[in-house]
């Protein structure tokens, strides 16, 4: 069936601020989804409350309504818009819920509006935990057994049914689940058993078979409205059941299934999703593997694009939100081609010759007392993806993107205790694939961590195959390496920094690449290709490995490399993305080749087509080195962008100078001197501009010594770290000494920078653009909170509510005199505290900021796309003279900063200099009567502690 | 090599008709092996695969890197013993996981004198052959001569006009299964055994028969369809076999045929048998099937196809295209009640998408049979 013609305009659903579990990567999948149908001729009509992102960009959709998702919201925009149909798919499980609540309502309905993409029926079933089983049960699904108990004596009849213990426990009825968990002993299992008939309001608990500890697959399942179903993905879990998928490291494709078991997976998926309704969309499948009888159950299913959904997407090449947003619209699977090949059908499931692992990222250090183990309860805030041609490549790979000081699997700093290993290895915790390895560094066996860990052996044969080869480079030096075992090694994806710190004697990350070099060691780059290079391909999506032959082939045009901002975290999320896309975009524009390195699944940028070139790499200083290198033998290599990824791509601009290839704007000598504190403060002396007293510091003496000359209370924080990491607020010596040694503690050899606090002020925010001469500001923005609360925790008003003309035109002076000073070209955010009409600079970052995508959302003003194309050598005025700087906001625009709290019940809520909120949202307010100034205004003090 | 991570680091090459020549590890069985280098994109199933008759005489090197994570299964043989001429891979796994299985790939391998190489490039040689088309090659980790082993694979018959289905057919007739069911007789040309289980899941009563036993031999037994089986070779060398499918559509009874007996019924009837550039040979390839406007992802296994234009709209219509390369997947004939596809609709590996074929061919077989014969359920 070609398109339907019968609709015509589109409401796409978006899913709000990021919060744990539901991030960044439906950014990818509604702006897929919203250019796919836009394509196809389609009105695209997108709601989000969520500004920093692409899919509420002009160029995504043809009308945004940046809005609060709530019931209410929607029912505005559908009567003054009346689309004929709503995609809710695209927009986690928040636009699903929207839908379906609408639903019920009979909204929809009403409205004349057909909900695509997927049925309400299966969104009900699949959220429903006893509709979903009575469904399985009847279409001959296995599942975990279970059956309830009125009394001890019946639960352990149960108990024997089910071949004994581990169990789980649930009270019936209970307020979320109160009194139940898996249980382990007998005394746990009376115990539980007879609280739990005590609090169950009708006196029974369901026994259900424990699944702890089994193999757990996923499927990524797409169907046509002919019904034609394909499988784009399998994934295994690296982690067995018992720890949230989003929490797991996983690996596609499935490694340690036969044949049999997989087709039999791939039955049971493609029943399960025949029998929640008959909508053309997508799906994601859970299911659990007994490993040593085989047995399978289905776990649950998600009628959605997922996290899993991006992932796999990522994984093959296969642009699965594209195509599921095509299907719904009416096309059949057979109609559509493969986009990455061009010449083969979209109806295929995609082969891939190489091997991709995801590990989540945690922030687990910005919540203080938090409980660390990793339980069915998500607590990554990101996730990085890496591709290697094998399992432990990739996995060192993935380690190398993590960006939290790894250069690969360990092997790069000394190796922990046994005690430490063996305390840290009893539970999943968030390190588990390296104290894995530190297990085997120790003489651990297989045997002995299976045991523990449940993991399957061969991911630990391969992790094993890693340590034997540590050894082995332990035991040589420099000169030792010949050619056949460098290969080898890293075609193991060792770093050079790894291989360095392994030899003997004292080498070098340089000395490894050198001697590298010389024995004709470089990598190679691969094609993601769908199909195992069956067929040629067109997509330019490339991965390093250590082969025997490439496949980037270089142009002779001009290039410009972005940099991405790698895995999402607390302080550095997919604001950065926004700022990597549209620098590619704006660079596309002025006709240079462009080059996206980053290795986030979750992001847009990190989408085959919106870069000429896409490597998924980790952005890690060789990586990156090598990419360069290799595009730089031919054409010219105009430069390297490294403003709009965050601090990961302003990281390496110093190594980037030091090795001669070209940053673009600012260069890194200025860049540097904003960085570095006490160049910064001379700098501000200099322009005579007020800042707060200030002392640096390497020891808790030195450190107390300045608290007492400075005054408290006082501000303390580690220099060279992100969102405010380790910050705190002391007022007096002993929390000096405390918090002092603390960062020492996590953070040794780190200068500590004190500054005296300015209690109660006011604190601002301010995003401008330079062209190396004249500063045009962007935006100024007023937080409510007080100084103290981390800017990106802080609720933002633009323009600025309370302060005065004099004091807005000190904060414009300074802000040029600092940008013309740093002869920035490009983006520079400076952040102030105004207090009794005097306006102090607290910092300055020479780059796109956090609240970048905001200012640009909020003004109308393309940004970041300005910021990009002054560094390529546009200038203020020419923007200015087509009318391009001129702020479209009418009234005030307000960010509103987000928090996971319900994920940490441990954590107080509390707000301090450390930022700990997730994601944002916008809001536009006519004036400062509105509710969503007027509430957080009230509160501004409440959450205030250190 | 490297001692550390291979028990038993034995030097092995592949060389290629072309003069190409890459240096790995042996794998399995130590010695010299020689045939067409042929790839498979599946990511599941290497046994099945090293096991399926049709393969018979080709180096496979398979395109997913790790190869024997699960180690081997007895029910995952798709024939007594491996049929490959040798393996190829990225990445050995030396040491698996699976509980069920039986054994290790590895010394499966050395029981069944399979040689194979681990660590070479696989990518780079599947795009080789994707550019230059298939060809020979030698894989020896006796023989390290370079030039020795080009020229021992630019000696290797080509497969285009080989005979090689005598190699594998039973030499004997056996009962496979009996049931309630029709009676269906298989001319073997190396058949696969999960094409057996899917006539014994369904009640049949089957025989298999050599491919070339005279039909008044497989008449006598009095079956209520044929079966043509898949097997290697080219088709166009199997002037007899072909004769039999003529004689067969004679007898009036219902007729199937599965790869190279798809072949041979498309010969039969005077159509145009190709060899293919590459080939298709993967668990993911998509058909259409043409009379329900349904797509199945199929197992592929082919070196030759139907030509389109040579199917005479007479004698049956295509039912069946690939669509990725619009080249016949299926024919549904009309001068005589039968249905022929180039796929294995018994998958093993692969998807079970097709499965059905197995339904229609038996629903033709039903029709065809004496209103005496009680109607049988279907599975």
């Amino acid at each position: 069936m070609p398109k339907r013609t019968d609709i015509k305009r589109i409401l796409l659903i978006g899913s709000g601020p990021i919060v744990i579990g539901q991030a960044c990567e439906f950014d990818y999948s509604g702006s897929q989804a919203a250019r796919a149908l836009r394509k196809e001729g389609y009105e695209v009509i997108l709601v989000n409350s969520n500004p920093a992102t692409i899919m509420t960009d002009p160029i995504t959709a043809d009308r945004v309504y940046l809005q609060e998702l709530t019931p209410e919201s929607i029912r505005r925009i559908v009567e003054k818009e009346r689309p004929d149909a709503v995609l809710p798919t695209m927009g986690g499980q928040t636009a699903l819920n929207l839908a379906a609540q609408l639903h019920e309502e009979g909204f929809w309905e009403a409205m004349g509006v057909e909900i695509i993409g997927v049925d309400i029926e299966a969104i009900q079933v699949t959220e429903d935990r006893q509709r979903f089983r009575d469904l399985m049960e009847q279409i001959g699904i296995d599942q975990a057994r279970s059956r309830t108990a009125r009394s001890l004596l019946e639960a352990k009849e149960i108990l024997q049914e089910l071949g004994g213990l581990p169990v789980v426990i649930r009270p019936s009825f209970t307020l979320g689940g109160t009194g139940g968990g898996i249980v382990w002993t007998m005394e746990e299992f009376d115990r539980k058993v007879t609280r739990g008939l005590e609090l169950s309001p009708v006196h029974q608990v369901l026994i259900e078979e424990s699944v702890y500890g089994w193999k757990e697959y996923e499927l990524e399942l797409l169907r046509d409205a002919n019904d034609n179903v394909i499988i784009i993905c399998s994934i295994e879990n690296f982690d067995p059941m018992g720890i949230h998928t989003g929490d797991s490291v996983t690996v596609a494709p499935a490694q340690t299934l036969t044949d049999k078991q997989y087709q039999r997976m791939r039955d049971a998926a493609i029943k399960m999703m025949r029998s929640i309704g008959k909508f053309a969309g997508g799906c994601n499948v859970q299911f659990a593997v007994e490993p040593h009888t085989g047995r399978m159950i289905a776990v649950e299913i998600n009628p959605r694009m997922s996290r899993s959904s991006a992932l796999a997407s990522k994984a093959t090449g296969y642009p699965i939100a594209k195509v599921a947003a095509r299907l719904a619209v009416g096309y059949t699977l057979d109609e559509l081609p493969n986009d990455v090949t061009g010449t083969t059908s979209a109806c295929f499931e995609p082969s891939i010759d190489y091997v991709v692992v995801k590990i989540p990222r945690w922030n687990f250090e910005k919540f203080e007392g938090v409980d660390e183990e990793l339980t069915t309860q998500m607590k990554a805030v990101g996730e990085v993806m890496a591709i290697g041609r094998t399992f432990p490549e990739a996995l060192q790979k993935a380690w190398q993107s993590l960006e939290n000081g790894y250069a690969g699997l360990g092997g790069d700093r000394e190796d922990p205790t046994r005690e430490e290993v063996r305390a840290r290895l009893k539970k999943p915790y968030w390190d588990r694939t390296l104290q894995i390895r530190n297990a085997f560094r120790l003489g651990a066996s297989v045997e002995e961590i299976h045991d523990i860990t449940y993991i399957d052996p061969w991911f630990l044969y391969q992790i094993e195959d890693i340590v034997k080869i540590e050894r082995e480079l332990e035991r040589r030096t420099l000169d030792q390496l010949d050619a056949d075992f460098l290969r080898l090694v890293k075609q193991y994806g060792f770093s050079d920094v790894q291989i360095a710190y392994l030899l003997q004697g004292n080498v070098s990350e340089e000395d490894v690449r050198a001697r590298r070099k010389a024995l004709g060691i470089t990598p190679t780059f691969q094609l993601v290709d769908t199909c195992a290079a069956e067929f040629p391909a067109q997509t330019p999506y490339y991965y390093s490995t250590y082969e025997t032959e490439n496949e980037s082939e270089v142009t002779d045009h001009e290039k410009v490399i972005i940099l991405g901002a790698g895995p999402n975290r607390i302080g550095q999320g997919i604001e950065f993305d926004y700022c990597c896309v549209h620098g590619v975009l704006a660079a596309k524009e002025m006709g240079y080749e462009t080059i996206m390195i980053n290795c986030n699944p979750e992001t847009v940028s990190t989408d085959f087509d919106v870069a000429d070139k896409l490597y998924f790499e980790p952005v890690f200083w060789e990586r990156v080195l090598d990419i360069i290198e290799h595009e730089n033998r031919h054409g010219k290599l105009k430069g390297v962008i490294v403003q709009l990824g965050g601090q990961t791509a302003l990281k390496l601009a110093r190594k980037l100078h030091e090795h001669g290839i070209p940053i673009l704007g600012t260069s890194f000598p200025m860049m540097d001197l904003a960085e570095e504190r006490s160049k910064f403060s001379a700098l501000l002396r200099e322009l005579e501009i007020p800042y707060p007293p200030y002392g640096a510091a390497r020891t808790v003496v030195e450190a107390v010594e300045v608290a007492e000359r400075i005054g408290y209370p006082i501000l303390i924080r580690p220099s060279y770290v992100l969102g405010g990491q380790g910050m705190r607020i002391a007022i007096n010596k002993e929390e000096v000494e405390r918090y002092v040694r603390n960062i020492l503690k996590l953070l040794p050899d780190n200068e500590i920078l004190l500054d005296l606090f300015l209690e109660n002020g006011i604190e601002v925010d301010v995003d401008a653009a330079c062209d190396g001469e004249e500063v045009w500001i962007a935006g100024i923005m007023q937080h409510i909170e007080p100084a103290g609360v981390h800017s990106g925790d802080s609720t933002a008003v633009l323009p600025p509510f309370s302060l005065s003309e004099e004091v807005l035109n000190t904060i414009r002076r300074y802000t040029e005199d600092i940008a013309r000073r740093l002869q920035v070209v490009g983006l520079i955010n400076v952040q102030m505290v105004v207090k009794d009409n005097v306006v102090y600079v607290i910092e300055a970052n020479p780059r796109a900021s956090r609240t970048m995508p905001f200012v640009a959302k909020a003004t109308g003003v393309p940004v970041a796309k300005i910021g990009t194309q002054l560094m390529l050598g546009r200038k203020l005025r020419e923007f200015r003279e087509a009318g391009l700087l001129e702020s479209k906001l009418r009234g005030y625009a307000i960010k509103e900063p987000v928090f996971s709290w319900d994920k940490f019940p441990e954590v107080p809520k509390e707000l301090g200099p450390e930022m700990k909120s997730t994601g944002e949202a916008i809001a536009f307010v006519e004036t400062l009567t509105d509710e969503h100034f007027r509430r957080p205004y009230a509160i501004r003090n409440l959450y205030l502690s250190r | 090599m490297i001692p550390l991570l291979h028990p038993t680091p034995d030097p092995c090459k592949l060389a290629l008709a072309d003069g190409t020549v890459v240096t790995g590890i042996a794998i399995g069985h130590r010695g010299e092996t020689g045939g067409e280098l042929c790839f498979n994109t599946s990511m599941t199933g290497y046994q099945e695969i090293l096991t399926d008759p049709s393969y018979y005489g080709q180096i496979m090197m398979m395109t997913y890197p790790h190869i024997g994570n699960y180690g081997v299964m007895d029910i995952d043989m798709e024939a007594a013993r491996p049929m490959v001429a040798g393996l190829v891979v990225r990445a050995f796994s030396h040491r698996y996981s699976n509980r069920l299985a039986d054994g290790s790939l590895e010394d499966w391998m050395r029981r069944y004198e399979l040689v194979g190489i681990s660590g070479v490039d696989t990518r780079r040689l599947v795009r080789h052959i994707r550019t230059k088309g298939v060809m020979n090659a030698v894989i020896s980790s006796i023989d390290l001569d370079d030039e020795h082993l080009v020229e021992k694979a630019r000696r290797l018959p080509s497969m285009n006009g080989l005979e090689l289905a005598s190699y594998v057919m039973t030499e004997q007739p056996y009962d496979f299964c009996t049931g309630p069911g029709p009676r269906i007789a298989v001319f073997d040309y190396g058949c696969k055994l999960n094409i057996l289980r899917m006539f014994q899941a369904r009640d049949c009563t089957v025989r298999v028969f050599p491919g070339y036993t005279p039909l008044n031999e497989v008449m006598a037994w009095e079956p209520d369809g044929l079966f043509f089986s898949n097997g290697p070779g080219d088709p166009r060398a199997m002037p007899q076999a072909i004769e039999q499918v003529r004689a067969a559509i004679r007898t009036g009874l219902p007729l199937f045929g599965i790869c190279l007996g798809h072949q041979l019924m498309a010969l039969a009837l005077g159509f145009k048998v190709y060899k293919m550039y590459v080939g298709h040979r993967g668990a993911n390839h998509p058909v259409k099937n043409l009379r329900t406007g349904r797509v199945e992802v199929t197992t592929q296994n082919h070196g030759f196809a139907v030509e389109a234009e040579s199917v005479d709209p007479r004698e049956a219509e295509v039912s069946h295209i690939n669509l990725n390369d619009q080249t016949v997947e299926g024919l549904r004939f009309k001068s005589f009640a039968g249905l022929s596809v180039q796929y294995h609709p018994e998958a093993s590996p692969g998807p079970h998408d097709s499965r059905y074929l197995f339904d229609e061919f038996l629903e033709l077989v039903a029709a065809h049979r004496p209103a005496t014969t009680p109607q049988l359920a279907r599975v």
